[in-house]
C-alpha cells in the first residue's frame, strides 16, 4: 500500500463515513420507524428518541392491524411464506435449465448458438408491462393466473437469462483442456460435467443464484398482476399497509426489515462462500 | 499395456459443407509400431495439435481411420481409448496440489492408497517434483506446472501417451536432463508415444521417427538421421537443420563430363569428371533446372588463394559458442556455411566456398527431392 500522509488519511476517513451514512441512513431510520407508533413516526420534527414498541412486529406476525378505524386481518406471514416459495423455487429451476445450457452455450458452438443465448437475454430488456397484459389473458385462459406454478413460470423471465449469462462466462474461463484431461482419464461427458465443471464454476453459479434471488424476491409487478392475495409476495402485500385511515408507516418498516432479513443473511453467507472460491470438495481424492 | 497406433487417410476439415473447406488435416497416414516414440514436428497451424486431438478423441475425425492395438476408436469416446495426454496449456485442476493432481489421474484405475502414493512418488522423482508435489498449481512455475500435467500423464497406465509441447516451458538445462530421463522411462516401459513439438531437438533427441508436417500435409515420416540426410523434399531439407539448408535455384551444364551447377550464367559449384554417380549425371542431363540444397555443415570453406571452389564475399562471421556462423554473398544470394572452429575472416574478405559432390541435396523445381549425394532419391528418378 503505498504511503498516505496523516490529512489524506483523515480525510479518507471522513469520506467513507459519509458514504456509510449515505447509504445506510435510510436503512437505519427504517429500523427506528419499525419500533416506533405511527404518531411518533409522524410528530414534527422528528427524533432519535423515543419509547420503543413490538407493536408493530406483533400484529404482523398476529396477522392484526389495529387501525384508528378498527382491527384489519393481514396476510403478511403467508406474504412472506409466498415470497419464500416464489423466489426459492424459481431460482431451483432456473439453476437447473440454465446451468448446463449456460455450458452448451459456453463450450458448443452450434446453428444460431449466438441467436438463442441473445434472444434468452433480451427477455431482460423487454418492459414487463408489455409482456403482462396478454400474459394475463393467456394464464387465466389457461387456468394458471394465481398458482406458485404459473408464478414460478413467469418469475423464469427474471432468473433464467441472469444465471445463463454469468454462469456461461464462468465455464468460458474453465480450459476445455481441464475437462478433457479428467475425460482421457476414464470418464464419461456427464462425470466431467458434474465432478469437475459445475465444482469449477460454483463460485459464479453462487453468485448468479443469489443475484436472481434478490431479483426475484424483490419483484413486484408480476405477481401483482398474477396474484391475489393468498399467493402474494411481501411486495404486494406491503400495499394492504395503505389503508382507509392513513398509511401504517410503523408496520411499513418492520415489514420492510422483516423481508429484507433473508436476503441480507443470504448475502452475508454468500459473500463468505463466494471468498472461500475454488474449493473444488467435491473432487477431492 | 503397449499398442501401435495406425492413422489411415485421416482428415479433418473445417467447414466442410461451405464453398472452400479449410482442411486442417489432409489425408495423414502412418503407422506407428509398438513401443516407438513419434514425433510430429511442424510450425504452428501446420495440423500436429489436431492431429493429436483426433487420437484423444477431442476433435472429430472428418474422414479416415485410427486404431490402437488393431482396435478401430476414432469413433469411441476420450475414456474408452486407452490413452493418456500431457497438455500444452497443463490444465491442471486448480483447486488441488500437484500430489492430488497426479494421483487424481489413478483414480479410474481404483488403486489402493499406497500403490498410488508409490506411483506418484515415482514419477514425481522422474520429474524432480518431489520437493513441489503439496503445492498448489497456481503457486509454482510454469515449469513445474508443465512437469506435473507430464506426471499426471505418465502416471497413468495406458496403451499410448500423447504429448503436446510436454517441454516447452522448461529452462534449457532441466530440459536437456527430463528428455534423457522421459526416454529412458518410455523405453523401460516400453511405451508407445506420439509427442507434437515444434522444436527440432526435442523431436531429435526423443523420437524414433519424426512426421514432418506442413498446411496440414505429412512431408515425410522418417528416423532423425534420414530426415536429415534424405529429406523428401524442398520443404524438409529446408526445414529440418539450424542453421537451415542453403538453397539454389540452378540449370546444369554438362562440358566434356565437366558438370557446372550455373545460376545466371555464373557458375556456383562445378565438378570435374567422375566425381558425380553416372546415375546423378544422367538426372541432370536430362534437366534444363532444378535447385540444389547445401547443408551448412557441409560448406568447406578456405582462403581465396588458388583453392578450389567459388568465390564469396563475407558478410558475417559469429562465433556462438561452439560454431562459427558465417555469412558470404554468393551467387546472387548467400551462403551460410558452420564451422568447429573459430575462423578469421572479416567482413568484405573475398573466400573459397566449395561443396563436395556427395554433400549435394538435388530438387526437382516443383520440390520433391531427385538425388542426396551419391544416391537417387527413392521416387526422384523419373
Amino acid at each position: 500500500m503505498q504511503h498516505m500522509s496523516t490529512g489524506e488519511r483523515v480525510l479518507r476517513g471522513i469520506l467513507i463515513a459519509l458514504a456509510l451514512i449515505f447509504f445506510l441512513f435510510p436503512i437505519f431510520w427504517i429500523v427506528l420507524m419499525s419500533f416506533q407508533t405511527n404518531a411518533q413516526i409522524l410528530r414534527i420534527p422528528p427524533s432519535l428518541f423515543f419509547s420503543p414498541t413490538l407493536e408493530n412486529y406483533t400484529s404482523l406476525i398476529t396477522g392484526q392491524l389495529k387501525t384508528a378505524s378498527g382491527v384489519l386481518t393481514l396476510n403478511f406471514m403467508q406474504n412472506l411464506f409466498n415470497s419464500f416459495i416464489l423466489s426459492t423455487a424459481s431460482v431451483a429451476l432456473s439453476l437447473v435449465l440454465a446451468v448446463p445450457a449456460a455450458y452448451a452455450f459456453a463450450r458448443y458452438k452450434f446453428r444460431f448458438s449466438e441467436d438463442i443465448a441473445f434472444t434468452l437475454l433480451s427477455f431482460k430488456f423487454a418492459p414487463p408491462l408489455l409482456v403482462l397484459l396478454p400474459l394475463t389473458i393467456y394464464f387465466q385462459k389457461i387456468g394458471l393466473a394465481n398458482t406458485y406454478f404459473g408464478l414460478i413460470w413467469v418469475y423464469q423471465l427474471i432468473t433464467l437469462p441472469l444465471i445463463l449469462w454469468i454462469v456461461r462466462g464462468y465455464f468460458e474461463d474453465i480450459s476445455p483442456d481441464i475437462e478433457h484431461a479428467y475425460r482421457i482419464a476414464g470418464h464419461s461427458w456427464a462425470k466431467t460435467f458434474f465432478k469437475i465443471s459445475i465444482p469449477l464454476a460454483r463460485p459464479g453459479i453462487a453468485a448468479a443464484a443469489l443475484l436472481s434471488f434478490i431479483f426475484a424476491w424483490n419483484n413486484f409487478v408480476f405477481a401483482l398482476v398474477l396474484a391475489s392475495a393468498d399467493k402474494q409476495p411481501v411486495t404486494v402485500g406491503a400495499l394492504a399497509f395503505v389503508t382507509a385511515s392513513g398509511i401504517q408507516y410503523g408496520q411499513i418498516a418492520a415489514a420492510a426489515v422483516i423481508s429484507i432479513t433473508p436476503t441480507l443473511a443470504l448475502a452475508l453467507f454468500a459473500q463468505r462462500y463466494l471468498v472461500e472460491g475454488l474449493s473444488l470438495g467435491a473432487v477431492k481424492g | 499395456m503397449t499398442a501401435s497406433v495406425r492413422l489411415d487417410s485421416v482428415n479433418k476439415i473445417y467447414a466442410a459443407k461451405a464453398k472452400n473447406p479449410i482442411y486442417a488435416v489432409r489425408d495423414f497416414t502412418i503407422h506407428i509400431e509398438p513401443g516407438e516414440i513419434v514425433a510430429l514436428l511442424g510450425s504452428s497451424g501446420c495440423g500436429k495439435t489436431s492431429t493429436l486431438r483426433m487420437i484423444a478423441g477431442f476433435e472429430e475425425v472428418s474422414k479416415g481411420a485410427i486404431s490402437i492395438g488393431g482396435r478401430e476408436i476414432h469413433k469411441l469416446p476420450p475414456a474408452k481409448r486407452g490413452v493418456a495426454m500431457a497438455f500444452e496449456g497443463y490444465s491442471l485442476y486448480p483447486p488441488l496440489t500437484l500430489r492430488q493432481n497426479i494421483a487424481f489421474a489413478l483414480k479410474s484405475e481404483k488403486l489402493g492408497s499406497a500403490e498410488t502414493n508409490r506411483r506418484v512418488e515415482e514419477i514425481a522423482g522422474l520429474l524432480e517434483l518431489t520437493r513441489h508435489l503439496d503445492r498448489y498449481p497456481s503457486t509454482v512455475s510454469a515449469g513445474q506446472q508443465q512437469r506435473a500435467s507430464l506426471g499426471r500423464a505418465l502416471v497413468r497406465k495406458a496403451d499410448i501417451y500423447l504429448l503436446d509441447e510436454p517441454m516447452g516451458q522448461l529452462e534449457p538445462q532441466l530440459r536437456a536432463v527430463l528428455r534423457g530421463r522421459l526416454k529412458r522411462y518410455l523405453r523401460e516401459h516400453g511405451l508407445t508415444a506420439i509427442l507434437v513439438t515444434h522444436d527440432q531437438t526435442e523431436a531429435n533427441a526423443l523420437a524414433d521417427r519424426i512426421a514432418v508436417m506442413e498446411g496440414g500435409v505429412l512431408q515425410q515420416f522418417a528416423s532423425p538421421a534420414d530426415l536429415k540426410e534424405k529429406p523428401a523434399n524442398l520443404f524438409v531439407g529446408t526445414f529440418i537443420g539450424e542453421p537451415p539448408m542453403n538453397v539454389y535455384r540452378v540449370e546444369p551444364q554438362i562440358f566434356n563430363g565437366r558438370i557446372s551447377l550455373r545460376a545466371r550464367g555464373e557458375e556456383l559449384f562445378g565438378y570435374e569428371p567422375g566425381t558425380i554417380d553416372d546415375a546423378v549425371v544422367s538426372l541432370l542431363e536430362r534437366r534444363n533446372a532444378l535447385v540444389v540444397g547445401v547443408r551448412p555443415a557441409d560448406v568447406a570453406v578456405s582462403p581465396l588463394n588458388g583453392a578450389r571452389g567459388a568465390t564469396a564475399k563475407v558478410v558475417s562471421n559469429q562465433w556462438i559458442g561452439d560454431q562459427t556462423h558465417l555469412e558470404s554473398a554468393f551467387g546472387d544470394g548467400v551462403i551460410v556455411a558452420t564451422l568447429d572452429n573459430r575462423f578469421a575472416a572479416r567482413a568484405g574478405e573475398a573466400l573459397a566456398v566449395d561443396v563436395p559432390a556427395d554433400k549435394l541435396h538435388l530438387f526437382a523445381e516443383d520440390g520433391t527431392a531427385l538425388a542426396h549425394g551419391r544416391s537417387l532419391a527413392s521416387g526422384g528418378a523419373h
